[in-house]
Formats: C-alpha cells, structure tokens, sequence
C-alpha cells in the first residue's frame, strides 16, 4: 500500500521539548514538557491524510487519527477532542503512555522515511488542552435506568467502565482497595512520566459525571462479590494484575531486595520522595540493580536513578528485544542508567547482617527464536561473575491477585490466574458479572484495558437494558 | 473517612481506639487486621482487630505507641476522623475443637487474643489465656478475657502480679496447668512469639503465631511483607499473618523488620514539626 509521496512531504518531526537531562535526572517532575499549540500544528500539518491510514488499524481502539489530527491542522482543536474522546476517554494518558512505535504510530505511512506522524504526543497535546480550558466539556447523560453497577478496582479499565456506564444512565459505583483512584496509574508508574495530576483529573471529571467512588474496600474482604451482586444488577471486575514475581533464586528475602511494585509504591502512592516529610519510609541507596526489561524496569530504574543511586539495568535478552516503549529506554540511557544486557542474575548474596550486597550472574547468548519469534537466551557455562549492589529491584512481571476468584465461586480462573472472560464482551463464567483488563490479559497496556473495558460496558449495557433476553 | 468514637490510653503507652466502620465490623472474623492510615499522606500500618460491634458498626484495635504513624493515632481524639481503615485483610485464625487451647497475649497481643479466646471458648474449647507483661500495671482486658476463658495466668517480669516470669516460662506454665494443651497461640511482638515458639518445640505442642512484618498494601501486592516458612516464601499478608510458629524463619522475620530501623528514628530524632 504505497502511498504517494506529496510534493513539499515534510519530513522533519517535530522533537518532544524535554527538561534538560542534568536537570531532570534529579528531580521528580514530568520529563516531556508536551507541544504547545504552534509546534502540534505543525507536526499535524505532516499527516497526508491516508485513504486507507495505517495508523488506525494499529490502534487498540481504532482512534480516527487522521480526523483528529486534521482537527489540529486547521486550529480546531474542541472538534479535535471530541473525535478523540469518542473512540479513547484518557488520551492526555494514552498520548503519554501508549507504546505508539508497535501501535499507531508503527502503521504510519511515513515510519519508512522515519518520520512518523508523532500522534501519541498529539494526543496529548488535545487531552491537556481540554484539561487547561476553563469549562469542561461535559457529555450528555441519558436519563436515569435505575440500573446499579458494581465496580471493583479503579484503575483504567475500572475508570473506563464506569465512565461509559454513567453516561447510558446507568448508577455506578467504583469500589477501590488501595486509598487512592487510578490503578497502575498512581502506584505504578512515576510522576515524571505521568504526572498524578492527570489522573486525578480524570477522576474527578468521572465524579462530576455521577460515578461514586469508595477507596479502602478490599472485595473478596470487605464484602464478597456474591454480596455485592444482591445489591447491584452487574458487577465488573477490574482488578488489574497486581502480584508480583521474583524471579526463582536464593536471597530474595534478604533486606535491600523489592518487587517493582512495593518500590514504586513506596515513592508514587506513598510519595516518598518527600521522606521524611511524608512518614512513608524509603532507603538511600548507592547502587542499585533493576532486574528486567520492561516498562516497569525502566520506571524503577529512572526512580533509583532521581534518589542518587548508580542505576544498572539487567536483561537477560538484548537492546532489541527489550519491551519496555522506545521513548523511555532512550531517556532512561539520556539519564544515565547503565545497561547491561543478555546477563541472567542467579542469586542475591547478602552481608552478615542479613542485607543484599551483590548479585551473581551469568552471562547469557541469544539462541534460535522461540514459539514467539523472540531468540531466546541460553546461558553460557563458566561466564558467572559477581557485581556489588546494595538494592536489588524485581521487574519481571505480575500476575492477577486471587482475591476475587478465590472468594468467588462459579467464576472460572485460566492457569496463570487469569479470570477468563469473552473478548468481545467481557462476560465471565459466571451470571451478571463481566471483566477486563490485566485481571483478564495478565499484565499489559492501557490502552487495551481500555479498549476491553470499553467492549464490556457495551454488553453490561445490553443486559442491562434488555435482561430478559439474557 | 472514619470517625474515631473512642480513643484512650489503657496502660502506660498502650492505647485503645475504637472507629466506625460498618463494613470492617460485618466482615470481621477473629485473627483478622486491618490497615489504618493515621493522616493524610500517612503510612499505611498493620493493626489486629481486637474487637467488633457489627451493630454499631464499630471495630477496635489495641496498639502499642512505638513510632510516627502510632503516635499519630494516639494524638487523635474522638470525633476527629482517620482517612483510611480498610480491611478485614488477612485469614482469620483457624478456629476447632481442639480440646485446651493457650492463649498467650503480651504487649498489644492481649488485645489481639481476645477475638480469637472468645471463638474458640464458642466452639467448645477449654480455653487458658497467659497474659505477659513487665509489670502489673502494664496488664490489660483480664475482665474481658475472664469472661471468655476458662483459666487466666498472670505473667509479669517483676512478680507483681500473678506468676513471677517472662515468655521463656512458657514450657513450665504449661507443665503445671492442670490440663494437656492441645495447641498454643501467641500473639505480640515477633521476640515473643519466637521465644514461645521455642519453648513448646519440644512439647509437640501445635503453635500458632501471628507475624508482625512490614506492610504496605496489606493485599498481596507488595510482598515486603514476605516471610519463609518451612523454607517457603510466603506473603504474611494474604497467606498469613497466622503460621506454624515452628516452621518460621525467625532469624529473617526479625531482620526483615528492621529493614527501616534508621529510617523510622529520623522524625523521633528531630526537633523540628514533621
Ligand atoms: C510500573 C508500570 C509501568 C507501566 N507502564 C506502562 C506504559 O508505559 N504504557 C502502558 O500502556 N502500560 C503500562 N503499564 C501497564 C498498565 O499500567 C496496565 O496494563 C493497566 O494499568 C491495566 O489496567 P487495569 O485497570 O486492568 O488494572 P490496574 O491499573 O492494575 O488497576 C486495578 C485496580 O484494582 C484495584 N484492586 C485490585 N484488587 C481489588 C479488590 N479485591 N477490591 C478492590 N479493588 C481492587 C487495585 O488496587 C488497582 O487500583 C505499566 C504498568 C506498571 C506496573
Ligand atoms: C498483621 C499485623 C498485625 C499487627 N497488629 C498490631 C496491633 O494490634 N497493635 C500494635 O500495636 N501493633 C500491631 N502491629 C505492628 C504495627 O503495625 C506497628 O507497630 C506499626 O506499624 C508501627 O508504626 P509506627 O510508624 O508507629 O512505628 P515505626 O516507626 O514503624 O516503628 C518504630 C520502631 O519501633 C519498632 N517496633 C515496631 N513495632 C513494634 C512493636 N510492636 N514492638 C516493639 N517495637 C516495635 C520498629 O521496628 C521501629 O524500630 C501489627 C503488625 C502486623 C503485621
Ligand atoms: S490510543 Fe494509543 S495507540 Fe491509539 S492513537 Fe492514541 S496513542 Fe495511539
Ligand atoms: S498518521 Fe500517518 S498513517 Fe495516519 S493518516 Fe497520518 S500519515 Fe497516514
Ligand atoms: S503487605 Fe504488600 S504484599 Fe503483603
């Protein structure tokens, strides 16, 4: 599908403004400072406008980008949120966190002369402009069902649910277990890559639509799903994949050594990087080691990096197969973390007093590609060798927690703890209750819990207005 | 928000709160916790739920003021509210007929086994309760527990009240009760539930103890609560608090939790307001 090459094709993308590296690299504010009105307008102007625009086929949720990025181009930019909206509810969180290079922007027509259209940022650029206008555009809400929903987790596919249900008229209440909304949003990933201002902005424009919100209730503890269901007409699980994993070796139980999640929890949801002006209490480290190679990983790293620690990241693969998204491992490599790839950690060594002060590793070889076309690593005999940490963070992964399924009988879980849920409705094994998200995918994207998010709502909406026919 | 509806020092340094919230009190289940944020931006931290109204939707804790974030808590009153108490999180202790079940309850931990004496005096237990403490005026809750136990001893470091001794007694205590105990539970800080776990080893006496470690999300998230028991990593929060106290890495759970030692001295350290 070549696409034809216009006259005065404007190659030159337009660079993300940035804080300074040697500014940022000790502080804890956003890195991309995010286009302003001139320079979206003329990274917009770029889009040719495909017929048939690769960039929407790879969008989870199949944004109209050229019309929005049309939007842009002509300075009209309400009408540009408003196609944006329709298809995507967070794009000032999506523009910043979607892995554009394997979705949007990696159908771009112009990615082959290497100067794809730089939509996630102009997505960003739409969802902040809206947030800085004085009134918000509010959406029509249809009259009131009566109808109660259930929804237990408040991260983006809770959100999106909620957000969806309310506006058909539906009552919608979030139930959240941790003390704050948003998920994976405010535990997980960092405030100078997503700053928590979004996401409270979100929510609390969910608020004003109608959503309730109660923090602090575990389901499964608090109350059982059985019991919400006698309350409410559906029930949406959206509990994300919040269980971390250690990767199988000895010492990870020694003093020094985290999961990812507990290390980024302590300084998002926690905030400490204010310690000791929040009690939350976090440890100066002086070097630390991030297991992993993930978006995770790299979030870990750049937060170690910013309290002061000499910051190594070790994946067992190679640059390549990292799956972490391209913007972050360049800016975490801008920033200084060390990068030691194809190495394989196999033991945290500890001092006397019971602290981690090292780890051994084993160097290791890309072999054939495996069933999912990734070489797989093969460890090479004799390479063990020793490095001194005295942090060492585990970013390899989460799985779902098994509070819901484990005190939910009839709702059926996949092998890894998944609960298993149609993917075109969300529908689970058991009556009246749907979801999606990582509790249903295992650990993955935003924008796909949304997207699924999104496909449920539809249903629980169907069922709702129609339950006879169920 | 929760409304604290009671809030009072019960023995030197050892405080009673009391909070409203329905939903913990209709859930709870002996053995439980419940994690409680004492202020805005606060530290989430760990409390046993040592007694519930579900009709006035009220649960309270007994708790030691050690640090921060407990402090904090003792400085509030009735009234004021605390932004977070969420739970009950955790397994509930396994209640049986097992025949005579020890009690034994130092520090907080005498709060913390009143819920648990209560079930299983219910269920059809003889039940005696062992209460530690340094001295008789640091003992607490004997009417509540008489109430719920067939037998109280008294044991205090300094004599002064009931046996004269300290949880390295317990061996002894047991050998002179009148009855063969069938299981133990101990309840208060990790030294003695690791000294009481020694001492009935050689008894064979099934002990179960309920591991205090560091917390965040009190959900399984986290995993600093992380604990090995019979050489299995297990999280404390959703697999415990409650374990064999003979299958326990003692050595590791006392490290683990003075993971933040120096950190949580900064702010008791400091002159300035925090
Ligand atoms: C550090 C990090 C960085 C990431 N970076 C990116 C990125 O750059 N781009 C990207 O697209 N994706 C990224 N991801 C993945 C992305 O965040 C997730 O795929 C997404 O958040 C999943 O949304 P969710 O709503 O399914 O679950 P979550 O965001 O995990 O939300 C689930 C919510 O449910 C709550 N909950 C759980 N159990 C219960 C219960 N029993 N009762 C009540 N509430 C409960 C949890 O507390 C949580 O708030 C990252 C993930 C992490 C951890
Ligand atoms: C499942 C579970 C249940 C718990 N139940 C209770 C309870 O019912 N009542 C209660 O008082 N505590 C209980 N704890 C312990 C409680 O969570 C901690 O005491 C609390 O987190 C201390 O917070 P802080 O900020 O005040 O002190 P920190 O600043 O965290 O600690 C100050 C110092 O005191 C030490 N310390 C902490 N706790 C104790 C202790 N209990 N005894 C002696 N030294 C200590 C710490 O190691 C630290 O050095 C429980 C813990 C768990 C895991
Ligand atoms: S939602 Fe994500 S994938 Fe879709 S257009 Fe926006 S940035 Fe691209
Ligand atoms: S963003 Fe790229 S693929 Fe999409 S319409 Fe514009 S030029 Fe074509
Ligand atoms: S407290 Fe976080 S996993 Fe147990």
């Amino acid at each position: 599908m070549e696409q034809p090459v216009k006259k005065g094709l404007d190659l030159n993308r337009r660079p993300m403004p940035k804080q300074a590296v040697e500014v940022r690299r000790r502080n804890f504010e956003e890195v991309a400072l995010g286009y302003d009105s001139r320079l979206a307008m003329e990274e917009a102007a770029r889009c040719i406008q495909c017929k048939k625009p690769g960039c929407v086929e790879r969008c989870p949720v199949e944004v109209d980008i050229p019309a929005f990025i049309q939007a842009i181009a002509e300075g009209e930019f309400e009408r540009g949120v408003r196609i944006l909206k329709s298809k995507n509810s967070l794009p000032s969180v999506c523009g910043r966190v979607c892995p554009q290079e394997e979705q949007c922007e990696g159908g771009c027509a112009l990615l082959k002369k290497a100067a794809q259209i730089a939509i996630g940022r102009l997505e960003r650029f739409l969802g902040d402009w809206e947030a800085a206008q004085p009134d918000l555009m509010m959406p029509e809400i249809a009259p009131p069902t009566g109808k109660r929903v259930a929804v237990i987790g408040g991260g983006p596919a809770g959100l999106t649910v909620a957000g969806d249900l309310v506006k058909l008229g539906h009552q919608v209440t979030i139930f959240e277990a941790l003390h704050k909304m948003g998920g994976v949003l405010v535990y997980g990933i960092p405030e100078f890559r997503l700053p928590k201002r979004i996401v409270e902005r979100e929510v609390e424009y969910l608020r004003r639509l109608g959503v309730k919100m109660v923090v602090d209730y575990v389901v499964g503890k608090t109350r059982t799903v059985d019991s919400l269901l006698e309350e409410y007409d559906a029930v949406f699980v959206g509990s994300g994949a919040g269980l971390p994993w250690f990767s199988e070796m000895p010492g990870n139980n020694l003093n020094g050594v985290y999961s990812a999640n507990e290390y980024l929890t302590r300084f998002n949801l926690m905030r400490g990087y204010s310690f000791p002006l929040v009690p939350t209490p976090v440890k100066e480290h002086v070097r630390v080691a991030v297991i992993g190679g993930g978006n995770v990983a790299m979030d870990c790293a750049r937060t170690a990096l910013r309290m002061g620690a000499e910051t190594t990241v070790l994946y067992r693969r190679s640059r390549e197969e990292m799956p972490a998204r391209l913007e972050e491992i360049e800016n975490a490599e801008e920033e200084g973390v060390i990068f030691r790839y194809l190495t394989l950690p196999t033991r945290c060594v500890g001092d006397e007093r019971g602290w981690v002060k090292g780890l051994e590793c084993i160097r290791m070889e890309l072999g054939e590609p495996d069933a999912s076309g990734r070489r797989s690593p093969v460890p090479l005999p004799g390479s063990e060798f020793f490095l001194p940490f005295d942090a060492v963070i585990h970013a390899i992964g989460n799985s779902p927690n098994p509070l819901i399924p484990q005190t939910t009988p009839g709702i059926e879980v996949g092998r890894k703890g998944n609960i298993i849920a149609d993917p075109q409705t969300g529908k689970t094994t058991k009556p009246r209750v749907w979801a999606g998200g990582d509790v249903v995918t295992g650990a993955a994207t935003v924008i796909l819990a949304m997207g699924a998010a999104r496909r449920a709502a539809r249903s629980i909406h169907e069922y709702l207005t129609n339950p006879s026919e169920w | 928000m929760f409304t604290i509806f009671e809030n009072r020092m019960i023995v030197p340094n050892v405080y009673q709160m009391t909070v409203h919230a329905p939903d913990v009190a209709q859930s709870a289940l002996p053995g439980q916790f419940v994690i409680f944020r004492p202020e805005e931006d606060g530290e989430r931290i760990p409390l046993t739920l040592a007694d519930w109204d579900v009709q006035a939707g009220t649960v309270s804790v007994v708790y030691l003021n050690v640090g921060r974030s407990t402090a904090k808590l003792a400085s509030s009153k009735a009234g004021q509210t605390l932004p977070t108490v969420v739970g009950p999180l955790g397994n509930a202790m396994e209640i049986d007929r097992y025949g005579a079940v020890l009690c034994v309850g130092g520090c907080y931990g005498i709060g913390s086994i009143y819920p648990i004496a209560r079930a299983l005096k219910a269920a059809g237990n003889t039940v005696v309760c062992v209460l530690e403490a340094r001295s008789s005026f640091l003992l607490y809750w004997q009417e509540k527990l008489r109430a719920v136990s067939d037998q109280i001893v008294c044991l205090t470091r300094d004599g002064t009240s009931g046996k004269r001794g300290h949880i390295g007694s317990l061996a002894e205590i047991i050998r002179t009760l009148p009855m063969r105990i069938d299981r133990v539970i101990l309840n208060g800080c990790n030294y003695l539930m690791m000294r009481g776990s020694q001492e009935t080893l050689p008894l064979k006496i099934k002990t179960i103890v309920t591991l205090n470690t560091l917390m965040i999300d009190g959900t399984g998230m986290c995993g600093v609560c992380r604990v090995s028991v019979n050489s299995e990593t297990k999280f404390a929060c959703v697999h415990g608090p409650h374990f064999d106290g003979h299958q326990v890495d003692w050595a590791e759970v006392t490290q683990r939790r003075k993971a933040y030692l120096q950190e949580e001295v900064i702010p008791l350290r400091t002159t300035q307001p925090l």
